[in-house]
């Protein structure tokens, strides 16, 4: 049990897969101006990454490691993981318009977010050896880590909108100087570990 | 190499089969006849073809529940367009529908407003600004003319006001040539 703990802390704060691993920056710097599309946008992330983990080590362990073409693993990732887009994109459409409504342009987004494409490729090259549960909980962890970012810079980026940032730092540069200032902060967390 | 090329295209055709089968298993109703038509009209949402907005008005255009020409705010043009979409004949203004009058502004009174706030309620652009027991006032720019708040005023202070043509608003006028059937 404490192993999965650990693997949450892992991955939500100590290895965050933006702040930490800086995988998934477009949609950090590009969908983070209202704290709901943020929402959005991570909640839309969670769902494909926790399904993209899963099928991704499937397909690894069943398919590419037994005829020896693990080399094959970003094609068919890229592969898997535009399959999964397009399905839940559309089932979300009929079975719940109004969620649809709500992830619908971030969901295709999602096909080129390199965070999930990363959290697979991590969970094969992992010399830890997951099994598919903790593979899928390393890539709901991932996805957890990733919303929150996305809602905390969200929320800092609201606030900034009021704030008197000097002219030549209005706009992108502050966030950018914002989202240094976070990954420093999430730095710390590498103290949670003990050498 | 062999068991490459049958991995990929296997993984291939299953995505393939899948997304397939849910995009028929999963298709949504829509119309897209009431998208082409809610393009079309003019998105005043005034209500004066007397349905709540432009998009119920286009779902009851393509049910065939409603005649062309209750747009006024489309003007003829706005007639012949739906008219070639929907493949009917033009017909024009006339009947019960208001026919268009030249774009106009409301003006509020500001002498007479008593800030009651009921047309800042009715205002379907949220052009006018103000707040109870505080005088109104129009945003010109966002009025789009549709009269919808000269009839909740009690005290009729507001009154629609012609835009002059002017150096600044003048275009090009449309070229619109009358068809004449052939002698």
């Amino acid at each position: 049990m404490s192993e999965y703990l650990m693997i949450l802390i892992g991955a939500v704060l100590v290895n965050n897969i933006v702040l930490v691993k800086i995988l998934g920056l477009c949609p950090f710097m590009g969908v983070s101006k209202k704290l709901e599309a943020a929402i959005g946008m991570g909640a839309a992330t969670a769902f494909v990454l926790t399904l993209a983990s899963g099928a991704s080590y499937l397909i690894d362990h069943y398919l590419l490691a037994p005829y020896d073409l693990t080399y094959l693993s970003t094609l068919s990732f890229i592969v898997v993981i535009a399959g999964i887009v397009q399905f839940t994109e559309m089932y979300i459409k009929k079975a719940s318009p109004a969620l649809y409504q709500v992830l619908g342009i971030y969901l295709p987004l999602i096909t080129t977010n390199c965070a999930v494409l990363g959290v697979p490729l991590l969970i094969v090259q992992n010399e830890l050896h997951y099994n598919l549960l903790k593979a899928l909980w390393f890539g709901f962890g991932n996805a957890l880590g990733f919303t929150l970012v996305m809602v905390l810079f969200a929320g800092i980026r609201e606030r900034l909108e009021g704030a008197d940032v000097p002219g030549i730092f209005k706009g992108s540069a502050i966030a950018m100087v914002t989202a240094g200032l976070m990954s420093l902060a999430f730095m710390g967390f590498a103290g949670l570990v003990k050498p | 190499m062999l068991n490459a090329l049958l991995v990929m295209s296997g993984i291939a055709v299953l995505l393939g089969a899948v997304l397939g089968y849910a995009a028929i298993k999963f298709r949504v109703e829509g119309n897209p006849l009431v998208d082409k038509i809610d393009a079309i009209l003019p998105q005043t949402q005034c209500g004066q073809c007397g349905y709540p907005g432009c998009k119920p008005y286009a779902t009851a255009l393509a049910a065939d529940e409603a005649d062309i020409n209750r747009c006024p705010p489309g003007g003829e043009e706005g007639i012949r367009k739906l008219a070639e979409l929907l493949n009917k004949e033009f017909i024009p203004f006339g009947g019960d529908t208001n026919a268009p009058k030249p774009k106009s502004v409301a003006l509020i009174d500001e002498n007479t407003c008593i800030g009651c706030t009921l047309c800042i309620q009715a205002c379907p652009v949220d052009a006018i600004v103000g707040a109870a027991k505080q005088m109104h006032t129009v945003v010109t720019g966002e009025c789009t003319g549709c009269e919808l708040c000269v009839a909740p005023c009690p005290v009729d202070c507001i009154s629609m006001i012609v835009i002059q043509e002017k150096i600044t608003n003048w275009k090009w006028k449309y070229p619109i040539y009358a068809l004449t059937p052939a002698q």
